[in-house]
């Protein structure tokens, strides 16, 4: 199944894992998938793997789209 | 703002009524002028999970739009004689080492599951989170035989790829791969040719599409001129996804819409589709309910050959017959019946005593129906 939720990438093992942060709880990822992860980076885990980065700013884009959906529906 | 409060805050906004009402309000305003109901595909078992839990799925329906689950959860869509190969195996043959996903362990055949049956002296079921824990199980016991019996799409499929190569290249010689590897767009084509259920559009996947990318689904606008949208897991997400198959619907033009931007590419990890490439080839693999699919599972390539547990141990797979308890699963996820319209549904079949694997998986549509509408207010 699908973790929906992203972590946070706390520190990168020489081995090409990393510890990622879930809201205080960590967990050992391997990174091999995502060459260009850092420390910082927000990432989708499955089945043991990093498999792709979050990227903030189209995450706020699509935040202003909600607002902006919000004021057309307000001027219905 | 502290690093928590911009996180919490984004997720927050992914779920909340307001983002909800706003984006279901704007979806009723696309739908109107078209003046009939739509009837949308969620391949993925996550996302069905998503719209039961949030319960979107009366709302939409309120809205206009009838969800209609895909074949999106691969412990489901894995034939019983897969199970049944390995429980030949692992009841007759000293130390073997099943290594599996809990849920694999609970799905019904006719010899049983691999939770109910006794293994040989010597030999074990094990449950897993990830192939690289199978492949620690095998370091760990040079005298057994350890096989991962892994069941996965697109997501998961690297990861076992990403193993079986380190497995390669430790020269670990206990450890082999009983996969059951399957690819989400030949299935999707394989609905739309079959003609069987009425479909309008697609909700895609998110994190098959994280690993395959947007550019996967072109041919389902071109060539079968439907529209759809990659979406995340957040309520917001699918809806923001409907949002836009709608719009292209009115519009009269289909597309692969990326609604999960935050995550998904045009072309997918491609580090990741390089290991896949690398390791596996391209079978007509033979799904549960959708039968033989061309080019539609993965199996390890020649060069692989002595980590493939199927050449392995000889494992003998015996297609054909129907499980016996009448289960219609396969109906199911090829969206042609609701959990509900099956006659076992919430009588004998339920979560403590399932008797298909649309029953036992989290992802199944029968389990999450179950759980989170119907099944539960029956009990
Ligand atoms: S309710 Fe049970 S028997 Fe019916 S289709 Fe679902 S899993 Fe199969």
């Amino acid at each position: 199944m699908c973790l929906a939720v992203p972590g946070k990438i706390i520190s990168i093992e020489p081995n090409g894992t990393g510890k990622v942060d879930y809201m205080g709880t960590t967990v050992v990822a391997n990174l091999s998938l995502l060459p260009e992860a850092k420390v910082g980076d927000w990432v989708i885990v499955h089945a043991g793997f990093a498999i792709s980065r979050l990227d903030r700013q189209e995450a706020r884009r699509t935040l202003r789209l909600f607002k902006q959906l919000e004021k057309l529906n307000s001027s219905d | 703002m502290t690093r928590r409060e911009t996180s919490a805050e984004l997720f927050e906004r992914f779920r909340s009524n307001l983002t909800i009402r706003t984006l279901l309000k704007a979806i009723q305003r696309e739908i109107k002028p078209l003046n009939r109901s739509l009837r949308i595909m969620e391949v993925c078992g996550t996302h069905t999970m998503t719209l039961h839990r949030s319960g979107l799925k009366p709302l939409l329906r309120e809205t206009g739009v009838e969800m209609v689950s895909g074949p999106g959860c691969p412990v489901c869509i894995t034939p019983d004689f897969y199970h049944e190969a390995i429980i030949d195996l692992v009841t007759s043959r000293r130390n073997i080492v099943v290594a599996t996903f809990g849920d694999m362990t609970r799905v019904p055949t006719r010899k049983g599951s691999l939770q109910t049956t006794v293994p040989a002296a010597g030999s074990e079921i094990k449950i897993v989170y990830s192939p690289e824990e199978a492949q620690e199980l095998a370091r760990n016991r040079p005298d057994s035989e350890v096989i991962f019996f892994g069941a996965g799409f697109e997501t998961t499929i690297p990861a076992i790829a990403f193993t079986v190569r380190q497995a390669a290249s430790e020269g670990l010689k206990n450890f082999s791969l009983l996969g059951a590897l399957w690819l989400i767009p030949p299935a999707i084509e394989a609905i739309l040719q079959s003609g069987e259920v009425t479909i309008d559009g697609f909700i895609y996947p998110g994190h098959v599409s994280a690993i395959i990318g947007q550019q996967a689904y072109e041919f389902v606008a071109e060539k079968y001129g439907l529209p759809g949208a990659i979406a995340g897991f957040e309520p917001a997400d699918i809806l923001l996804g409907l949002l836009s198959v709608v719009r292209q619907i009115r519009q009269g033009q289909p597309t692969v819409a990326n609604e999960y931007r935050r995550v998904v590419t045009f072309n997918g990890n491609q580090k990741a589709r390089q290991l896949m490439a690398e390791m596996f080839e391209p079978f007509e693999a033979t799904w549960r309910g959708l039968g033989p699919i061309k080019n539609s599972g993965l199996r390890l390539k020649k060069e692989w050959q002595s980590f493939e547990a199927r050449e392995k141990f000889r494992l003998r797979f015996e297609a054909g017959r129907p499980h016996p308890a009448g289960c219609r699963c396969g109906e199911v996820l090829k969206g042609l019946i609701d959990p509900v319209e099956c006659p076992l549904f919430a009588r004998s079949c339920h979560p403590d005593h399932p008797l298909g694997p649309c029953m036992v998986s989290y992802e199944g549509a029968c389990l999450i129906e179950y759980k989170y509408s119907s099944g539960a207010k029956r009990k």
